[in-house]
C-alpha cells in the first residue's frame, strides 16, 4: 500500500514536471485548420515594418525550412518570386493584397502563409547591442479564404547567456537552427532563422499543426 | 536494491527528456536557405558556381541516403534555365513533381511556360 502511494506520487510529480513545459496561454482553436488539412503552402513575400531592407528576403528564405520540416510542401520561394514578377507584382504589400481565389488559381497551393516582420536588426545601446527579430504569421486557406492559424515569435541576441525563454527545448532549437545555417554572415539573418523556426516550426504549443509529411500528422495538437 | 529510487531515477528523467527531444529532420538542407536568401536579394551570383554547389549537395544527400528539401530541385532547375540548360531544367522540375506529387499544379505551369517559351527566346538572332 505504501509502495502504491509512492508510485502514485512520483507519477503525479512527473506529470507536474511535464506541465512545467507548458505556457499558461489557452490553447489555439484548431477547428478550421484540422478541417482544411492543407498539403501545399505558398509563402508570400513578408511585409517589412522595419528599416532593414533585407528583412523581406531573409524571413522569406527562412520560412521554407520550418514549414517543410513540419510536413508541408512549400512552393519554392525563388520561383514564386519570379512568377509574381512576371505577373507585375514587385513588392510584398502588393503580393499580400492579391485575393485568395487568384492566388489559388495562379499557384495551386492549398493555403498561403502571410508573414509580417515588425522588428529586424541590431540596435546599439550603451552597454550592449541587441539583435532582435519580431514577426507575425497567418495561414489562410486559399480555397475558402478562411483563417487557419495565426501567431507571432521573437528572437533576440539578448537571450544568450540568460535563462532561455523556452528552457532546454528553446536552447536545442537555437542550436539546431545554428547548425542549419552554418556560418552566419550577418547576425540578423541568423536570428531571423531562429524567429522563423519559433513562428512556423512544429511541435510548438499554439504553433502550426504538423502537415501530411510529418510523422506527427493527424495527432491532436501537442499540449507541451 | 531500492526499487522506489530506481523507478524515480528511470521514469522522471525519461519524461523530462520527452519534453525536450527534437525529432530527426526530414530533409538535408545544406546551404539551401542561404542560397535562396541570396537569390531573393537579386544576386544570383554566378549561376554556374551555385549549380556546382547544389549538385555537390545533391550528391552528398544521395550518398547518405537523405532526402532533398522541397524546392531544391525546382531552384536548381531555375538556375540551369538561366544558363540556357533547358533540358536539365525540365528534367529537374519533373523530378520535383515526382518526389513531391502535391507540387504538380504549380510545376506543371512552369513546365508549360518552359515549353511555350523556347521559340520566342531562343530564336537565333
Amino acid at each position: 500500500m505504501r509502495n502504491l502511494r509512492l508510485y502514485l506520487s512520483i507519477t503525479i510529480l512527473s506529470l507536474l514536471m511535464l506541465g512545467g513545459c507548458a505556457t499558461k496561454v489557452p490553447q489555439y482553436d484548431y477547428a478550421a485548420f484540422m478541417k482544411a488539412k492543407p498539403k501545399t503552402l505558398l509563402v508570400l513575400p513578408p511585409l517589412n515594418d522595419s528599416p532593414e531592407v533585407k528583412a523581406t528576403a531573409s524571413m522569406w528564405s527562412h520560412a521554407t525550412l520550418p514549414l517543410s520540416e513540419a510536413g508541408y510542401y512549400v512552393l519554392p520561394v525563388t520561383l514564386v518570386d519570379e512568377t509574381l514578377k512576371q505577373n507585375g507584382v514587385f513588392n510584398a504589400s502588393d503580393a499580400q493584397a492579391i485575393s485568395a481565389a487568384k492566388l489559388h488559381e495562379v499557384f495551386g497551393a492549398d493555403a498561403a502563409v502571410y508573414i509580417k516582420v515588425t522588428k529586424y536588426g541590431t540596435s546599439f545601446q550603451v552597454l550592449a547591442s541587441e539583435t532582435r527579430i519580431e514577426a507575425e504569421g497567418r495561414i489562410v486557406d486559399l480555397r475558402t479564404g478562411d483563417l487557419l492559424w495565426h501567431g507571432n515569435a521573437v528572437a533576440s541576441s539578448a537571450e544568450e547567456g540568460q535563462q532561455n525563454q523556452g528552457g532546454l527545448a528553446g536552447l536545442l532549437i537555437a542550436a539546431v537552427v545554428k547548425q542549419i545555417i552554418g556560418t552566419a554572415t550577418d547576425a540578423a539573418y541568423k536570428y531571423g532563422g531562429i524567429a522563423s523556426n519559433r513562428l512556423l516550426g512544429t511541435p510548438h504549443y499554439n504553433g502550426i499543426l504538423p502537415g501530411p509529411r510529418s510523422p506527427f500528422y493527424g495527432q491532436p495538437p501537442a499540449a507541451q | 536494491m531500492n526499487f522506489h529510487f530506481m523507478f524515480a531515477a528511470l521514469i522522471a528523467p525519461a519524461l523530462l527528456v520527452g519534453c525536450a527531444s527534437q525529432p530527426k529532420q526530414l530533409y538535408m538542407w545544406g546551404s539551401f536557405p542561404k542560397i535562396q536568401y541570396e537569390a531573393l536579394q537579386g544576386n544570383l551570383g554566378t549561376a554556374t558556381d551555385k549549380i556546382a554547389a547544389m549538385d555537390a549537395h545533391a550528391e552528398k544527400a544521395r550518398a547518405s541516403n537523405a532526402a532533398l528539401p522541397p524546392g531544391f530541385r525546382a531552384h536548381l532547375g531555375m538556375l540551369n534555365l538561366s544558363e540556357g540548360n533547358v533540358d536539365r531544367a525540365r528534367q529537374l522540375w519533373i523530378e520535383e513533381k515526382t518526389v513531391f506529387p502535391e507540387s504538380a499544379s504549380y510545376i506543371d505551369q512552369l513546365l508549360n511556360r518552359l515549353d511555350r517559351k523556347p521559340t520566342d527566346t531562343e530564336k537565333p538572332a
